[in-house]
């Protein structure tokens, strides 16, 4: 479904990935892992074109992210994004925020729109609040309807940067039920997150990237239980231990 | 001093009218340049954060150029520059035919002059949105164009109220100039009374309480647009 081959990038002469090469297939649950500044943000934004790359080719369902010549809207509104600060339209209700791709985009009438919009927050709990402005809710609140209104568009797949690292405490959980619900019905993800619960428990394989580079790329219970290479082993010990 | 106070002039019919009239000149300019400094002020301000980046320098140099050359010299290079460097046929019509003359290049110089500044508190508005929500807009498969109409204006504008208020009594201000390429707004028409009646305290008061009265007017629209504008719980970038 989605295929990394050979990706670099530079910002300037400052090299953000380098050789990156991984894949995710249908259904597959992907977690992507490593230290602060190691370029998982960046890889994943690579995915649906928000950030164009140097080298190397990104494929998605057949369709060549990295060539000049592709429709990259079309591209993305098929793949749904959930940002660590959840980027809700904040002048839109919660409501209006999962209408607006669909009757835009995807052409969908209000009825129609509304009706999803009303399905999928119900599904997070989140019913009771349609009406509200994400000003007026809780982060985890938010951050449930951003995911709601990035399946509101059918995605093939769902990418996640750090959906939970703004949260607090007690709210992470409410966002990663619904995102193991989500991979349990199947959805293919890729998820950046520190959350090694959530890997251990729904992810079939975890990258783990450092300096630009994919240094792991494991199915989960070899990637927890024998780390290879020392800068994971490192990384593990630091996150598992506190 | 020996002065001879005469409020009563003001309402003599023939001053009254005078004043009446310099009103809805006044009026007449402000608001037509003001549909111009909106319309071109939104489209460069815009344009200036378009990744086009030949589309951006050229909005760029156009705010230059416009807000940093004295509007009393703009005003004077539109009604006695410009008739003179178009084609003959052009110039001529400009000088002899074009209907209004004065009124039509005040409302041209002062709406281009302040579409500059405009264009500038939009930018402003827009670059304070934050990246963020354009990259969630655009993962959202929205096209640049439905960005800027559906996330990136709509939050923009309401942002920028208080600044775009501030223009809008600016202009009220600025339309005075247009005095000086003769046009009889309020402050040339309470010139006039003065000079006619020798009653210039007089005038000149009827004048100020008028602006004063149209900026309060203003404020108060601003106070009510921002009210009703008002994004709950957003505080904008933080
Ligand atoms: N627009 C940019 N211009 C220049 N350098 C950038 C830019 N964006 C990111 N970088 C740099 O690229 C590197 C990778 O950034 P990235 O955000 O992908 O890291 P990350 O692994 O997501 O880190 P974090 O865990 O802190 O989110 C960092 O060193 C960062 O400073
Ligand atoms: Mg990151």
């Amino acid at each position: 479904m989605i295929s990394i081959e050979n990706v670099s990038k530079w910002y300037g002469d400052f090299q953000v990935l380098a050789n990156c090469t991984s894949k995710v297939d249908k259904g597959e649950v992907v977690v992507v892992c490593g230290p602060s500044g190691s370029g998982k943000s960046t890889l994943i934004k690579c995915v649906n074109g928000l950030e164009p790359v140097q080298r190397g080719t990104i494929t998605v369902e057949g369709t060549e992210v990295t060539a000049k010549r592709t429709n990259l809207t079309k591209l993305r509104s098929r793949i749904g994004m959930v940002f660590q600060h959840f980027e809700l339209y904040p002048h839109m209700s919660v409501r209006e925020n999962l209408c607006l791709g669909q009757q835009k985009v995807l052409g969908r009438s209000r009825d129609e729109a509304n009706a999803k919009a009303e399905a999928l927050i119900d599904r997070v709990d989140m019913l009771a609040h349609i009406e509200k402005f994400p000003g007026q809710l809780s982060g985890g609140q938010q951050q449930r309807v951003a995911i709601s209104r990035a399946l509101a568009m059918d995605p093939i797949a769902m990418l996640f940067d750090e959906p939970t690292s703004a949260l607090d405490p007690e709210m992470i959980n409410e966002v990663l039920d619904v995102m193991v619900e989500l991979a349990q019905d199947g959805m293919t993800m890729m998820v950046v997150t520190h959350e090694m619960g959530f890997a251990r428990k729904v992810a079939d394989r975890v990258v783990f990237m450092d300096a630009g580079a994919i240094v792991e790329d494991r199915e989960t219970e070899a990637f927890f239980g024998n780390p290879e290479s020392d800068r994971a082993k490192e990384f593990l010990s630091k996150i598992l231990n506190h | 001093m020996n002065y001879n106070w005469n409020w009563g002039v003001l309402f003599e019919e023939q001053y009254l009218d005078w004043l009446i009239s310099g009103v809805g000149w006044t009026f007449a300019v402000a608001l037509s340049a003001w549909v111009i400094a909106l319309i071109v002020g939104i489209m460069i301000g815009v344009g200036r954060t378009l990744p086009t980046k030949p589309i951006a320098h050229i909005c760029a140099a156009y705010v230059e150029l416009f807000r940093n050359v004295p509007l009393l010299v703009q005003l004077f290079l539109w009604y006695f520059v410009m008739p003179e460097v178009v084609s003959d046929d052009l110039g001529r019509w400009m000088k002899r035919d074009m209907p209004n003359p004065e009124f039509v290049t005040a409302v041209i110089g002062l709406g281009l002059y302040t579409a500059s500044r405009v264009a500038e508190q939009v930018r402003a508005g827009i670059n304070a949105v934050g990246g963020g929500l354009v990259s969630a807009a655009y993962a959202g498969g929205l096209s640049t164009a439905q960005t800027y109409r559906f996330v990136l204006l709509p939050i923009a504008f309401r942002l920028i109220v208080p600044p775009l208020t501030s223009e809008f009594l600016t202009i009220f201000k600025n339309s005075s100039l247009a005095l000086t390429i003769g046009l009889l707004e309020l402050t040339a028409q309470s010139q006039q009374i003065a000079e006619y009646t020798f009653q210039g305290f007089e005038a000149y008061t009827a004048a100020t309480v008028i602006y004063v009265v149209i900026a309060l007017g203003a404020t108060l629209i601003s106070h009510i647009l921002e009210k009703h504008t008002r994004i709950p719980g957003y505080v904008g970038k933080g």
